[in-house]
């Protein structure tokens, strides 16, 4: 699934971005690395999103929550 | 006395660094651009017992690759730059991320300290960090710090003094449970900080051997490059040349940031305890403040009482402003007949030069409310939550919601507002947001609204001039959303903005700031409005007859009679006010003080200026409607000189220069034309 199908409240773990090179280095340099646990805070309907990422929150358009891959981590 | 050291700071953005480095420095700043381009750099000197360091406040920054050109510069500053230590300020609180750009800045090579601040936040939230293994770990000092509190400030600049020829600790101690079986360990753990996998460090090895015998890079850091050709960064392949092609098969960079975080995660493992004990008072303001129903209706009330404020604390102060005003002017005037100076001179001070610049200088109060509230808003980390909250509406008009800050700011001053517009990744979405910014109306406008308003609105003069605010964001709006669908590019939304923590902001770092608006709003009264004043001055008493008692006669009248016919339709057809609209190129002050000037009206902002000024306008039959048609036309039409200045700097294109000055005229004239006409034929 990806980011942007997630559930206010939930966190999950990132498996895949699938964005160019420099965005996604980007992404990772902030810590949104393979296997980093993402808490989503707040959701909008046009899919942006306030997420928690090691412990920093960021604000993420649709544009990135619908290609940052995850999967469901059961506890939150 | 001993040597100058050079001592650059860098940090993430949000880590405190800049009231960090005012803590040090004050205000007093040398802010310069870095040659090229208008990234600022600011530099200050203090003196630490014998020594004299002078600090360097770079960019804040996530990381040093080279995507961006405020990494570009940082990297480039350290690498290339005489910088003797390098202060890395991190967040203390959000250590976890911060850890990463001070691993990047000791792959570097510089001596780093790594200054801990926000420790008074750390302790608040009960979290404690372990100030003995974290050095440990990292092989630096590590200094905790508080900038706002002014605590370890001393101490930091001790170890800046002691840590200055330090290149290498050998205080580096680490466990790596599951990694005992690395190649590596015994050699690289006790040299390097950040030691990766077998297949990284035998690449690296591999790289340094052939770097070493080519003997073609300059550095000595043969680590730092062998690891920048793993990831391979554009630049550093460029710089060495060589062909790597049989040990570089792909980039490595995702492997090597992912193998730095784990070994943060180890970090943060072994020094931080108690993570997130306390329920964050952020989540809790954030879910009003960014919540998706009541995220708008709090976003407009507090920029409602931000103009709240703006217009009535700040037309409060101004009267008393204006009461100086007319004792300086009667005091000049009388003194100058006493020293028996001649009509001309005395002409030029009172009429040119007093009305002009003091006249503008009676709206400072205004302006300093106004920056005060924006440097509040940006402090207290508000601003960046703008940037989410306006997301969907920005998303309509092709915009990312981060090109909402730049508009914002551009209510204090058009010309930072341009400069903030670099944050903006994508080029397009940049240059949309750099031509509907001057539309957002900047506080240099606000005297013409107040002037304007006052003298023909009476009570209803804040709704109208609130009502500026309003159409200038709406023809923002239109424009953007024009330039989207003339565009054609749909796509995604890029938006990536950190929402720093709330904080009560930081009184020395909020004075900084408006005093450093205030500064320039001086300066230019001083300078610019000054010059001004008496280019049109002269404009007005001199025709081709030499001084002339009759301002019609004169060189002013004869070019606003040429222009006066185009605004006619708008209802602004009179050659002072096309005069005067001219003059407001230098800056938009000036059409206040052009007014006071062409009509002779010494103290403009008084009741009795306002009424003098009432009397001679309804004269040639300009009224209400005539008045607020010109409070549009200032609104939209070209904001000044320095705006467009720096347009073309960041646009770097005469072709989109021109196409902005062309929309802002064009607009100018259309809006403010149908207004008037359309208002003729209810008034």
């Amino acid at each position: 699934m990806m980011l942007r199908d997630g559930e206010k409240g939930k966190g999950y773990r990132v498996v895949d971005v699938s964005l160019g090179r420099a965005a996604k280095i980007r992404l990772e340099a902030l810590g949104m690395t393979n296997g980093t646990t993402v808490l989503i805070m707040n959701k909008k309907h046009n899919g942006s999103m306030v997420v928690k990422v090691r412990g920093t929150r960021f604000a993420f358009g649709a544009g990135i929550t619908g290609a940052v891959a995850v999967e469901e981590k059961g506890e939150s | 006395m001993g040597e100058e050291l050079q001592v650059g700071f860098v940090g993430n953005p949000n880590c405190g660094k800049t009231t960090l480095f005012n803590a040090y420095t004050g205000a007093r700043l040398k802010v310069a651009n870095w040659p090229g381009v208008t990234v600022e750099k600011k530099e200050g000197a203090m003196k630490y017992h014998d020594h004299v360091f002078k600090l360097v406040d770079l960019p804040g920054i996530y990381s040093l690759t080279s995507y961006t050109m405020e990494e570009k510069l940082t990297r480039q500053y350290i690498l290339e730059s005489d910088v003797d230590v390098i202060i890395d300020v991190a967040d203390a609180s959000a250590l976890e991320r911060n850890l990463y750009l001070t691993l990047q800045l000791i792959e570097l090579g510089k001596p780093v300290i790594l200054a801990l601040n926000m420790m008074d936040i750390v302790e608040e939230r009960g979290m404690e960090i372990d100030m003995h293994r974290l050095p440990e770990m990292l092989g630096i000092p590590v200094i905790p710090v508080s900038a706002r509190r002014r605590t370890g400030l001393d101490i930091l600049m001790h170890a800046v003094a002691h840590h200055k020829d330090k290149r290498k600790d050998n205080n580096l101690e680490h466990h790596h449970p599951e990694k005992e079986a690395s190649r590596h360990r015994h050699e690289h753990h006790e040299e390097y900080t950040v030691v990766y996998n077998d297949e990284i460090e035998d690449k690296i090895d591999a790289i340094i051997l052939r770097l070493r015998s080519e003997g073609k890079i300059k550095s000595k850091n043969y680590r730092w490059y062998a690891i920048k050709l793993l990831e391979m960064d554009e630049e550093i392949t460029a710089e060495c040349g060589l062909d790597f092609s049989d040990i570089i098969d792909r980039s490595y960079e995702s492997d090597i940031i992912n193998q730095k975080y784990d070994f943060i995660e180890e970090i943060v493992e072994e020094c931080l305890v108690n993570k997130n004990k306390k329920a964050e008072a952020t989540d809790k303001i954030d879910k009003w403040l960014t919540g998706n129903v009541t995220g708008i209706p709090c976003f407009l009330l507090i920029m409602a009482v931000v103009f709240f404020f703006t217009f009535t604390i700040g037309d409060w102060l101004k009267g008393y402003f204006e009461a100086a005003l007319d004792q300086v002017n009667a005091a000049v005037s009388g003194g100058l007949e006493a020293l028996g100076a001649g009509e001309m001179l005395r002409s030029l001070i009172v009429d040119g030069i007093i009305s002009g610049v003091g006249g503008v200088l009676t709206f400072l109060p205004n302006i300093f409310i106004l920056f005060l509230a924006l440097a509040l808003l940006e402090d207290s980390g508000y601003m960046s939550r703008v940037a989410y909250v306006m997301d969907s509406l920005m998303g309509k008009l092709g915009l990312s919601g981060r090109a909402f800050i730049p508009m914002i700011l551009g209510f204090g001053c058009t010309v930072p507002a341009v400069m903030a517009s670099r944050a903006l990744e994508d080029p397009k979405d940049r240059r949309r947001t750099v031509l509907v910014t001057p539309f957002m109306s900047c506080s240099a406008r606000l005297p013409v609204y107040v002037l304007f308003a006052d003298m023909f609105f009476g009570r209803a003069a804040m709704p109208v001039a609130f009502s500026m605010y309003v159409i200038g964001m709406a023809v923002a709006v239109l424009v953007a959303f024009l330039l989207h669908k003339a565009d054609h590019s749909g796509g995604m939304n890029p938006l990536l903005i950190e929402l720093p923590e709330y904080k009560t902001p930081n009184a020395r770092t909020i004075a900084i700031y408006v005093w450093d608006k205030v500064k320039d709003y001086l300066t230019k009264a001083g300078t610019t409005i000054f010059v001004a004043s008496i280019f049109i001055w002269f404009l007005l008493n001199f025709g081709m007859q030499g001084m002339t008692q009759d301002m019609s006669e004169s060189f002013g009248a004869a070019i606003g009679r040429v222009l006066a016919p185009l605004l006619a339709p708008a209802g602004l057809g009179m050659w002072q006010i096309a005069l005067a609209l001219i003059s407001g190129l230098a800056a938009k002050e000036v059409v206040v003080s052009s007014f006071a000037v062409l009509f002779g009206i010494a103290n403009i902002n008084s009741p009795e200026g306002m009424a003098g000024l009432t009397g001679i306008l309804s004269g040639y039959g300009f009224g209400a409607l005539n008045a607020y048609s010109l409070m549009i036309f200032c609104l939209l039409y070209v904001p000044c000189i320095a705006t467009l200045a720096m347009i073309h700097r960041e646009l770097k294109s005469w072709k989109w220069t021109g196409v902005s000055i062309v929309l802002q005229l064009g607009c100018a004239w259309l809006v403010s034309t149908l207004v008037f006409q359309i208002g003729s034929l209810f008034l």
